[in-house]
């Protein structure tokens, strides 16, 4: 029973990996790609984790240390890599504030 | 069903890789690197499940540590370089 709820979460987990790479191949630029790709990424790792700690309980703890790992590294690198952007000069595809002036 | 879970997670890891390859500046190749990162994360915690072995988790720790710290240096060069 529990195999079987851990199995759907982690396929949840995994649609949200094949969205996130799509929406990297689709997206215009970098902001809207970094907004995509790290986002989806964190909800996928934390399904992924939550579905084999149902499968293997024994493992769980490990699998939590990871999880709280992710949550707290992951929007730190998508910060620093957003802030590096910004100051390399590269701005967004499309901007509507700039167009209604 | 588990080979079908890990044929996915392959799917999303080429696809992130085209946009590796391809992408026209930096700052999207390192946006890349950081996705194939926790992707690869993923697809090691479901080969733990596959062949049993609790060692892989450690691998995806240390995967996950080396990721952002790769990150978080390729950003700072682009800042303020080396």
């Amino acid at each position: 029973m529990f195999e079987y709820l851990g199995f759907l979460f982690i396929f949840f987990g995994v649609m949200a990996f094949v969205v996130s790479a799509i929406g990297l191949i689709r997206m215009p630029d970098v902001y809207t790609r970094m907004h995509v790709g790290t986002k989806s990424t964190t909800i996928g790792t934390i399904l992924v984790i939550i579905g084999a700690c149902f499968i293997e309980p024994s493992w769980s703890f490990k699998l939590l240390l990871l999880a709280a790992f992710i949550l707290l590294t992951n929007p730190l690198s998508s910060s620093v890599i957003a802030r590096a952007t910004h100051s390399d000069g590269l701005t967004l595809d499309r901007d509507e504030l700039k167009e209604q002036k | 069903m588990i080979n079908l879970l890990i044929i996915i997670t392959l799917l999303a890891l080429f696809i992130t890789l085209y946009r590796f390859l391809k992408g026209p500046t930096l700052s999207d190749r390192i946006v890349s690197f950081d996705v194939l990162s926790i992707i690869s994360i993923s697809l090691f915690i479901i080969l733990a499940l596959y062949f049993q072995r609790a060692i892989y988790i450690d691998i995806a720790l240390v995967i996950g540590l080396i990721g952002f710290i790769g990150s978080t240096i390729f950003g700072r060069y682009i800042e303020k370089g080396i």
